[in-house]
């Protein structure tokens, strides 16, 4: 009953990324009447769920923001924090990044928990604001004066252009709203993952792994939202800003789809890296983002005409506040679920650099006569233990990073039940599966310990060369081992 | 699949209602030779012809019509178009309602200003050509349509410049008056076909450029 009650906040939280998310894949279409708001919530909710469902569940990103957060009632809470500032966002017609929304409100849970914010995540959400539009722009631009000369010397008829626009708006939507939904349904429903309440069932001959139901019922809050609320900002999106035409609404959602896909697809940049082309750098993007710039881009092709720059302000002013809003009310509404219902929001972590800590930093090249101080601390705060490590030893920020990711202590056991829950769903491959099995029963009190000897025991479970190539395996590599120390930390509330 | 039935249908349509247009427009001057050469029979049968012509304009423009709000079709361009539609039809209801008066009133056109009504009434004819030329490219070759449009301008100047010099003509003769204000009333009824297209081809430029912005 509980765990249904948490559920509901990842569910709400999926009803306002479609309400507020769809926009961006089929508002220029619906605001220029090119495809009636029911279609478009039909054809997005339908592709939502495919996403959600097929592509969503793999091991690479399973997990979400939301797995950084290590209690369910945290989760529940922040969760809950970014579905208000969405939800709040999209009564004010504004289409805001629920990405950011959701990682304000994890740095709300990280100053309510003690524990420690990454600062790249700030800067990424800065950069996302800057360089994203400028990029999508800029591909607006050149896609508009490309297309609009194509379609000038194809002199097609009015009527047959009109019928390609519309078949191009579907087309793109409909791919738009697949990755959505497998982009985003993480966000939603992979905090649950772990303590998912489903089973592994047939239905009709095919076998739906309880990770995937989970998944489906994300995807359906989704596809909810996008019906009952999202037109509003459709419209914002597809007239607010500026008026388009239809070609112009198939650039902005063409121009959308590229950048997320040339300068945030990881799977491009292994493919080409893989095939000895050269790279195109990865930057911070955001569908949200991206439409807006794209819709500018068209407006200042045609010299600022038409702009409505009252909305564009209230827009920006509502991807600034987004984060910070869910940040402040995550806080709050911790400090009351915390304090007035007495649910644990965070769990109890310790730290401490023991000998085996010391031992691994120093093969790591991290060396300080100051750490071995330290030896016999434990610390309940990484804060405060990162600022102790800070003052008797003379090491950077990524070596102060790397000393408290070692010393975190947990109480690890490899259980033959978890390891064929694990390979059931599809997180586990032949070879990983064995060679857990072979660690089974053994206990252990650092994560990395655990790791290491994996490594050690199968070529599958190793990290490879830091290379471009290589990028994509070390990243669902150490998207298991999260899920791998997930499942197999025997203690809910941990003491040394 | 690309191109869908009805899309395909309303297309046609649009091309039917303009050849009629232009059809009209070409039994416009040898109508009035007719008349003028008091060959009615020939003349009722051009009338007749022009009657069935307007008839089935309208109802392929209505069609269109009807289809385009039923499909929602080109939203962008819609009221456009059917603007452009009824500013065509009006040419041909023009051309229909000049030839009517000239069945019903008979008017008496000496042979001194034969020539002046069958030059008008070619810079009529021609002009509604262009115009049907012109709107064709709108749908098409909306990079065209500015020098098409340009045509009807032209003969819409001729057809102002002869129809002076007729209504001149007409003043200065030893008719009677009534007679006179007969006659210059059906060179400003055959100008207006003229005028009709102008105004037609004013809404396309303007639609025109709105499509190529």
């Amino acid at each position: 009953m509980e765990l249904l009650l948490y559920l509901s906040s990842g569910l709400f939280l999926g009803w306002s990324l479609g309400a507020n998310n769809a926009a961006n894949v089929f508002g220029p279409a619906v605001g220029t009447r090119m495809i009636r708001f029911r279609n478009a919530a039909l054809i997005s909710s339908i592709f939502v769920v495919i996403g959600a469902t097929v592509s969503g569940a793999g091991a690479a990103h399973t997990l979400g923001s939301l797995g950084a957060v290590n209690a369910l009632a945290g989760s529940f809470t922040v969760a809950l924090s970014a579905a208000l500032t969405v939800l709040w966002m999209t009564r004010h017609n504004l289409p805001v990044s629920t990405s950011q929304a959701i990682v304000g409100a994890i740095i709300g849970w990280n100053i309510y928990s003690n524990s420690i914010t990454n600062t790249q995540s700030l800067s990424k959400i800065v950069s996302t604001w800057v360089v994203c539009p400028i990029l999508s722009a800029a591909f607006a631009m050149i896609l508009y004066v490309l297309m609009r000369e194509f379609v000038l010397r194809m002199k097609l008829h009015l009527l047959h252009l009109d019928n390609l626009t519309r078949i191009g708006l579907i087309l793109v939507g409909a791919f738009g709203s697949y990755s959505l939904g497998a982009n985003n349904i993480a966000n939603v429903m992979g905090v649950f993952v772990t303590a998912n309440p489903f089973s592994d069932k047939v239905i009709a001959g095919i076998s739906v792994t309880g990770a995937q139901q989970l998944f489906f019922l994300g995807a359906l809050a989704i596809g909810v939202g996008v019906f009952t609320y999202s037109e509003r900002v459709m419209k914002t999106v597809g007239g607010g800003l500026l008026k388009l035409t239809p070609l112009a609404a198939f650039v902005v959602v063409l121009a959308q789809s590229l950048v997320l896909f040339l300068f945030a697809s990881e799977r491009l940049e292994t493919f080409l890296a893989s095939h000895g082309l050269p790279t195109i750098p990865l930057v911070p993007v955001s569908s949200s983002q991206a439409v807006v710039g794209a819709v500018l881009g068209i407006g200042l092709l045609k010299r600022g005409a038409g702009i409505r720059y009252k909305v564009m302000g209230e827009i920006s002013l509502g991807w600034i506040s987004s984060p910070i809003l869910a940040g402040v009310i995550s806080f709050l509404l911790l400090f009351f679920v915390d304090n007035v219902f007495q649910k644990q929001v965070s769990r109890q972590e310790y730290f401490r650099c023991g000998p085996d800590v010391i031992q691994e930093l120093k093969a790591r090249g991290i060396e300080d006569e100051g750490l071995l101080e330290l030896e016999s601390r434990t610390f309940k705060n990484p804060v405060r233990m990162r600022e102790t490590v800070k003052s008797l030893t003379s090491l950077g920020d990524a070596q102060l990073h790397e000393v408290i990711q070692l010393s975190r202590l947990g109480d690890y056991q490899i259980k033959a039940s978890g390891v064929r829950k694990l390979y059931d769903d599809g997180w586990l491959s032949d070879q990983q599966r064995d060679a857990l099995l072979r660690l089974k029963d053994n206990k252990y009190k650092y994560g990395w310990i655990l790791l290491r000897d994996l490594a050690a025991e199968s070529a599958a479970w190793r990290l490879r060369a830091d290379t471009v190539e290589n990028k994509l395996w070390n990243k669902s590599l150490q998207e298991k081992y999260r899920m791998l120390l997930l499942t197999f930390d025997t203690s809910a509330n941990r003491s040394p | 699949m690309l191109f869908t039935g009805p899309t395909r249908t309303i297309i046609s349509e649009i091309d039917e209602f303009l050849n009629k247009v232009s059809e009209a427009g070409l039994i416009f001057l040898p109508a009035i030779e007719d008349y003028l050469k008091r060959d009615f029979q020939a003349f009722d049968v051009r009338l007749h012809q022009i009657q069935m012509l307007e008839a089935e304009a309208d109802t392929k423009s209505h069609a269109v019509e009807n289809q385009m709000y039923a499909r929602s079709l080109i939203p962008e361009n819609r009221g456009d178009v059917l603007g452009l539609l009824e500013s065509t039809d009006n040419v041909i209801d023009t051309i229909k309602a000049t030839l009517m008066l000239f069945s019903q009133e008979h008017p008496d056109i000496p042979e001194a200003m034969h020539n002046g009504f069958l030059e008008l009434a070619e810079a009529c004819s021609l002009g509604a050509d262009a115009l049907v030329s012109a709107e064709r490219s709108f749908f098409r070759d909306v990079r065209a349509v500015q020098d098409l449009a340009h045509k009807v301008f032209f003969y819409e100047r001729e057809a102002d410049r002869i129809s002076d010099s007729l209504k001149r003509l007409i003043f200065q003769s030893d008719l009677e008056l009534a007679k006179k204000i007969h006659l210059r009333h059906f060179a400003t009824n055959v100008e207006e076909v003229s005028d009709a297209a102008e105004n037609a081809a004013q809404r396309l430029s303007i639609y025109a450029i709105k499509r190529m912005v």
